[in-house]
């Protein structure tokens, strides 16, 4: 693993009467492309604008690189921000914009020039050191943005949901921009956002949150596949969340069937969330031995159908690249691999999680 | 909006006769006056008068004076409308309202009680008198009059910057901050220019009513201080010389004009920053 670089100790932060942080931990490692992702309101732009110095923990602390930071302001951290709506200076032209930060830590002019022209390449926006800031697009105002921050060779760089302005296409493509930049300049992302599918095509490191929780911390893969809870299964992507009870090791029961699974260690008789993902389930002919149910509902995305399944009492989403009819009689299958199984809250603290 | 341009025309056509009538056609009537002598033969010697040691230090007077309370209220201004715009909202706008109410009451009246708080028996002395402290004679002062003018005029600088001030995202304090800026540098290099158009259309506001006022000053100022304006007044009203009060007007307006273009010229190049 990489060398750490940011440590989040014990951090709590109410607004009123409003926990918006309890208890944070977290430690974040050198060159991580690390998102911050959930629901708004779950304390994830207050944890970045901690991390930033905006915002004053009631408690807990920020260790940056070994030294506490917590009663640092931002104008002497080294970490940059690249604000939700851009910020740029209005009254200034782009290369003026990108030339502030090092004209206050005074750099010299010719080194100035180079950086500019450095952080404009960059960022793909050679030769735009004398537009108006305020006639760019959006997207451009996005690339001056970060250009701007990155010229002052950060340790860290914070992007509060940067990419939420842009449309569809411009926000594809900022995102294999971002991870290029990562890439290239060695700086530590942080970034904050609700977009599920944003975190997981471009983090190394996903922190899912809610109410002020960390609820998991993993790879895109590993938040994906194996969620700790149903809250993480329910807001990553799409999924079938039932009550089941454990029956032994790798058997679990679900609406009165039992099925085969590959998780151990839960307690028998221990009542559990099972999670299973629309795309992992396969329909076939209505068959004697099988869960078998109607098709209620059948919608067109474009690469898949989302169909929906009355069966056992419970409406099921499947995904399938095959049409069925609404009526249609068919029945379900599911591989033992794709079965996720997951504690229940058992604290009422816990229980708030899963809301 | 409107179906035609026949009927945006007709909807005009008040505004075009007002303006005819209470603009245009007093002004020609002033530049007529001005440059002619009674016997209405052109002449420019209405405008040569202002050499005349009289009339030039009314005139140098009331230019000072108008500066002096342009500045003191952009001074006062300033500072309210920093604190006021991180403010909450409702508080912000209550106390402006507080600030703007002068505006609400005639300024003949207000000046008027001004003129009861400075007169030689009035409300300061008798207080000065009660905490035993020496008298302070301030009517017919320059003092008095400046107060008065600043009194009037605030309101019209507050509320130019306050908008300005309170239109500017707050996130961009941040990104200064951010970058590296101090309290100070955020203010000198991203609050004090963005707020510029708003502090500049405050000052013309200020500035143009305070160098032609008469009523204030003749109220607070007494017959000795002279403004430009009540050299006009007196021009019309007391010696009848509608020439020579003409000519004085229409140098008044070449020192109004010249002022607008100097706010204009550096409005221009703000707003050509901003866009």
């Amino acid at each position: 693993m990489k060398k750490e670089l940011i440590r989040i100790e014990n951090v709590v932060k109410t607004f009123g009467n409003l926990k918006v942080l309890d208890e944070i931990d977290l430690t974040i490692h050198e060159n991580e492309f690390m998102t911050l992702l959930g629901p708004s309101g779950c304390g994830k732009t207050t944890l970045l604008r901690i991390i930033g110095g905006f915002e004053m923990p009631d408690s807990g602390k920020i260790i940056f690189n070994g030294k506490d930071i917590t009663n640092v302001p931002p104008n002497k951290r080294p970490i940059n921000t690249v604000f939700q709506k851009y910020s740029l200076f209005s009254h200034m032209n782009v290369e003026e914009n990108i030339a502030f930060g090092p004209k206050i830590s005074g750099k010299s002019s010719d080194y100035i020039r180079d950086k500019i022209s450095y952080a404009l390449k960059l960022v793909n926006l050679e030769g735009y050191e004398k537009h108006n800031v305020t006639k760019l697009s959006g997207g451009q105002q996005q690339r001056i943005a970060i250009a701007r921050a990155i010229v002052n060779e950060p340790k860290v760089l914070l992007l509060d949901e940067p990419l939420s302005a842009l449309d569809l296409k411009l926000r594809r493509n900022m995102r294999q921009e971002l991870v290029r930049i990562n890439r290239e300049t060695g700086i530590t992302f942080i970034f904050v956002t609700h977009d599920q599918e944003e975190a997981l095509s471009m983090s190394d490191t996903i922190v899912v949150m809610n109410q002020g929780y960390i609820q998991q911390v993993g790879t895109p893969e590993n938040v994906y596949n194996e969620p700790e809870n149903a809250f993480v299964a329910d807001f990553i992507g799409d999924s079938n969340i039932i009550d089941g009870v454990i029956v032994r090791d790798k058997l679990v029961k679900i609406l009165g069937r039992e099925y085969d699974c590959v998780d151990t260690g839960f307690p028998p008789e221990s009542p559990v969330d099972v999670q299973i993902r629309p795309e992992d389930i396969t329909l076939d002919e209505p068959q004697e031995d099988a869960l078998n149910g109607v098709v209620t509902r059948v919608v067109f995305w474009g690469v898949f159908y989302d169909i929906t399944v009355s069966a056992g009492g419970f409406e099921w989403l499947i995904q399938s690249i095959h049409r069925r009819e609404v009526g249609e009689k068919v029945s379900l299958h599911l591989d033992p691999e794709n079965i996720q199984i997951m504690m229940k809250p058992q604290s009422e603290d816990e229980a708030k999680l899963k809301e | 909006m409107f179906r035609s341009i026949k009927m945006r025309n007709l909807f005009l056509a008040p505004f075009c006769v007002w303006a005819g009538i209470f603009i245009f056609v007093p002004l020609v009537c002033i530049i007529y006056y001005g440059l002619t002598d009674m016997s209405g033969n052109f002449t420019f010697d209405n405008l040569a008068i202002i050499s005349h040691r009289e009339y030039y230090s009314s005139l140098q007077l009331s230019i000072i004076l108008a500066l002096v309370t342009t500045i003191v209220c952009l001074l006062l201004a300033y500072p309210l409308c920093l604190i006021l715009v991180d403010k909450a909202k409702s508080v912000g706008t209550i106390i402006i309202l507080l600030f703007v109410l002068p505006l609400w009451m005639n300024t003949l009246l207000s000046t008027m009680a001004w003129q009861t708080i400075f007169e030689r028996d009035g409300i300061l002395n008798q207080v000065l008198r009660l905490l035993s402290l020496p008298d302070m004679t301030l009517i017919n002062t320059p003092t008095a009059v400046v107060i008065g003018m600043i009194y009037n005029y605030l309101p019209y600088m507050v509320l130019p910057l306050y908008v300005a001030l309170s239109k500017i995202d707050k996130s961009i304090f941040e990104a200064a901050r951010d970058l590296g800026a101090n309290s100070w540098q955020t203010f000198s290099k991203v609050t004090l220019p963005l707020s510029l158009p708003g502090a500049i259309s405050g000052i013309t506001m200020v500035f143009i009513p305070s160098l032609t006022t008469f009523a204030i000053s003749a109220l607070l100022g007494g017959s000795k201080l002279l403004l430009i304006g009540n050299v006009i007044e007196q021009e019309f009203t007391v010696e009848y010389d509608w020439h020579l009060g003409s000519a004085l007007s229409i140098i008044l307006m070449i020192f109004i004009i010249i002022n607008m273009v100097i706010t204009l010229v550096f409005d221009k190049s703000t707003k050509e920053d901003e866009n």
